[in-house]
């Protein structure tokens, strides 16, 4: 019965070609929208560490007291003194500290012209801690972290662009006129949002080249991206700077269980009353520990645009479906004396009723695949709106097929329950009667 | 003609009256606030940076590898020399006007920004401020307009390394921060001091308008910025040059090879290492343009579509009604009578529709106002969202009532 109720629909499409169309482009548009939009929220929504996104947490202590913080909160990223604390504290299973570099590298002998690469200075325990894949080798030690050891690991990219790929542990590179011997390779590893270093950064950049020891980068006086300072400094050089109240550090613990996060939080509301007493805060403790969820939530990651498209485009996605009912009421009962026909030679109302879902669902399929076409052309389009990095992110991939496809034919056949109910109910007496 | 036998006939065909208002509501509410959102758009990304022929501008970036460190002053002073032979380097290429060290451009989302107040060691700066820090060329190259005061002179300039956190001597401010701090007029001369300091730094000139460096999304700091006659040296530099009318791209081209002749242990990015200022601005603007385009094109499909369905449903109800259109006819109602009675009919269902979409247009624009920091609609907003559903409403009517009123009146006798 279904084949045949389908042939049926196919049929009836045929005999109607300009309000058939009308359907189709309305459903196609409006699912083509939602998808076109629905897939860069998607990238830039998703959790980017599924499995470990509720063990890991930001720790954040306001070195800037109430008058020079924003709105209460604290800043974003530790200065050098509260960062340095929390290291030597260890209250965590895993800890790392991290800020961005920006250096240079001679790609191929001296000859040649520098190279800009990006990196971060992390801990060792950076790598497990965000389950970073290797290609070689491995990260380095707690030993090489306290020796101040100067090792890097490359991304594979950096890799492949220094050594063609080949298995370069053991062998040297030189970052800003300093040597770094390869510790590890890994293996393709971006995070979308890079959730781990919000601090000056879109969530969104180029990919990560190399990683040094945070101790050696010290060591070697390399600048962070950014900082962010309040109020009168009054610094010259490096040192005076460490000391500072400029934010640049951006730490990171990983928490096992309920009790040990709580028992953190007491531990960081613990130092910073001991700041307060000891002179260094004229405030009440102002402590923050947000997981990564509630880190990108507060870094407010998914861009507005993102949310206010893909809102829109809901919208008008709900428009075209009302005006789907309108048309298919129309349309349906436009036939009233063929459906009290069929109903006078003994279909049931629930006959009619399935006859009539399963033509919407065949205009519903018809919107899905026209809509599918425009969404694989809007995607190309993206970059309209979002930035190069974000845009990139969306693409067409099955489950987005597949997603567009349900979608217009479970919205077409909703949209249908009522002028299909309608037709239903039509009164085969009064049809034959009239005719 | 009176309405009261529409609203009879109307209660036959509730489920298609209901679906016509609501489309209309939904349409009026979503149509016009979209124009609103382009307006605001359109009006953000057409705003004068303050800098005159900004399309002639471009900003070099680049970095030294193996510099001195900035922390020692014999390190400060070789940057310095590093960075006056680039600039001695770029100003006598062919194509280019003038070139200056900067810190920052107006929309490049990178930048410096600071606090200044009226006295000195205070709690709380009175204002933020941009703070662009730049050499005597610095602002005939912007083509920034001066209206008070004088320029820096080559005698004014300092040169200090990026974290020298001392004041400037002086400074130059633009009219919205003399009009703020100095609101009896006469800024020139005065003093005021940076970041609660308490060395005051002078006001030597007033400059008309200069767009901030970073995002402020439009509070005051857009246009509060402040211009000091310091060159800072760090590891990196950028460069604003002015190239020759129409020889912006002649002139980027020369810098590569110009720069890397002075000294080629330096990266200067592929991409971002040059560019011009109109790039600069794209992608300052590339999201309000982009949204701007989408709501346009959302609002067009929009109102077609829905002109689409009142079209197929007030077709249906033609064809539903020919007989009692013939019966009309033979008693003695004339064309033109059928054809208003259709358009009245849509101007009802219309007025219904537009007057619950302008509870739900203020209703979503009081949600964007809370969950995105959206500014308030004004209502004329509205009224044309109004105008433009009704007035939609009749040109989507006009072909179906024409047909209706085409029914003969013999139909009337016939068995349909």
């Amino acid at each position: 019965m279904f084949a045949y109720y389908f042939d049926l629909g196919l049929r009836s499409l045929k005999r109607n070609p300009a309000l058939t169309a009308l359907m189709v482009m309305a459903i196609g548009v409006g699912v083509a929208a939602s998808m076109i939009t629905y897939s860069v929220f998607r990238a830039v929504s998703g959790n980017p560490i599924p499995d470990k996104s509720a063990q890991l947490f930001i720790p954040q202590i306001d070195g800037w007291g109430p008058q020079q913080n924003r709105d209460g909160e604290p800043a974003d990223a530790l200065n050098y003194i509260d960062a340095m604390a929390l290291m030597r504290a260890r209250r965590a299973t895993r800890q790392t500290f991290l800020y961005g570099l920006s250096m240079s590298v001679l790609p191929g002998g001296n000859q040649s012209l520098p190279v800009a690469v990006n990196g971060y200075a992390v801990y060792g325990d950076f790598f497990p801690m965000f389950e970073v894949p290797f290609l070689y080798g491995s990260s380095w030690s707690a030993a090489e972290d306290d020796g101040h050891a100067a090792v890097v690991v490359l991304s594979e990219e950096l890799n492949q662009k220094l050594f063609g790929g080949t298995n370069s542990v053991g062998r040297e590179i030189t970052l800003d006129g300093h040597d770094y011997r390869v510790a590890g390779v890994a293996r393709h590893w971006d995070p979308k949002p890079r959730f781990f270093a919000l601090f000056n950064g879109s969530g969104f950049q180029d990919p990560t080249d190399f990683y040094l020891p945070f101790t050696r980068a010290l060591d070697v006086q390399v600048n962070p991206n950014g900082n962010s300072c309040r109020g009168h400094l009054s610094f010259s050089g490096w040192n005076d700077w460490l000391q500072s109240n400029c934010v640049w550090v951006t730490p990171w613990v990983e928490l096992d269980s309920a009790s040990d996060v709580a028992g953190y939080r007491h531990f960081l509301e613990g130092y910073a009353a001991d700041q307060q007493r000891a002179g260094r805060f004229a405030w009440a403790p102002n402590v923050r520990l947000r997981n990564v969820t509630q880190w990108l939530d507060y870094q407010k990651i998914v861009p507005t645009e993102s949310r206010i498209s893909l809102i829109v485009s809901l919208g008008f996605f709900a428009i075209c479906l009302i005006n789907t009912i309108g048309l298919l009421l129309a349309k349906f009962l436009r036939r009233a004396g063929e459906i009290g026909v069929r109903r006078a030679l003994g279909a049931s109302r629930r006959e009619i009723y399935e006859q009539y879902l399963i033509e919407a669902a065949t205009v519903g399929l018809a919107g899905g695949v026209f809509g599918l076409l425009l969404t694989a052309v809007g995607i190309s389009g993206v970059s309209l709106l979002f930035s190069p990095e974000i845009a990139r992110l969306a693409h067409l991939d099955l489950s987005l097929v597949g997603l567009t496809l349900t979608v217009a034919v479970l919205a077409t056949v909703a949209a249908a329950f009522y002028p299909a109910w309608r037709a239903a109910q039509v009164q085969p007496a009064w049809q034959l009667k009239a005719n | 003609m009176t309405v009261h036998p529409i609203i009879a006939a109307l209660r036959r065909h509730k489920a298609g009256v209901v679906l016509i208002a609501l489309q209309i509501a939904l349409t009026l509410a979503i149509v016009c606030n979209a124009i609103f959102i382009i307006g605001q758009r359109i009006e953000r990304v057409n705003q004068p940076t303050g800098m005159h022929e900004e399309n002639d501008l471009f900003l070099i970036t680049q970095q030294w590898v193996g510099a001195p460190s900035a922390d020692d002053p014999a390190g400060v002073e070789k940057l310095d020399s590093m960075q006056q032979a680039d600039l001695a380097a770029l100003r006598n290429l062919p194509d280019v006007v003038s070139a200056a060290p900067i810190r920052s451009l107006p929309l490049l989302h990178s930048g410096s920004v600071g606090g200044i107040g009226l006295k000195p060691l205070q709690q709380k700066d009175t204002i933020d401020s941009n703070f662009y820090y730049g050499d005597e060329q610095a602002l005939p190259t912007l083509g920034l307009q001066l209206i008070a005061g004088r320029a820096f002179t080559s005698a004014d300039i300092q040169h200090k390394p990026m974290r020298d956190q001392s004041e400037p001597v002086l400074a130059i401010i633009t009219q919205p921060i003399a009009d703020k701090l100095f609101p009896q007029g006469n800024a020139v001369g005065k003093v005021i001091y940076l970041d609660s300091s308490s060395t005051p730094t002078t006001i030597v000139g007033v400059v008309a308008r200069l767009q901030s460096a970073v995002d402020t999304a439009g509070s005051s700091l857009t246009w509060y910025s402040a211009l000091f006659p310091v060159r800072q040296d760090a590891n990196f530099s950028r460069t604003v040059v002015r190239a020759k009318p129409g020889r912006l791209e002649a002139a980027m081209l020369a810098v590569r090879p110009a720069l890397y002749t002075v000294n080629p242990m330096r990266v200067i990015d592929e991409e971002h290492g040059v560019r011009s200022f109109a790039d600069i601005r794209a992608d300052a603007y590339r999201a309000d343009l982009g949204m701007a385009i989408l709501m346009s094109v959302v609002c067009l499909i929009l109102l077609s579509i829905t002109a689409a369905g009142i079209v197929g449903l007030t077709s249906f109800w033609v064809g539903q009604r020919q007989r009692q259109i013939g019966v009309r006819r033979t008693l003695g109602a004339r064309k033109i009578d059928i054809l208003h009675y259709f358009q009245l009919e849509n101007l009802l269902i219309a007025g219904i529709g537009a007057a619950i979409g302008i509870l739900l247009a203020l209703g979503l624009n009081l949600w964007l106002i809370i969950h995105f920091e959206m500014d308030r609609m004004p209502v004329i907003y509205v009224l044309i969202g109004v105008l433009a559903v009704l007035v939609l409403g009749q040109a989507a009517v006009f072909v179906p009532a024409r047909r209706a009123s085409n029914v003969p009146p013999v139909v009337a006798t016939r068995a349909v």
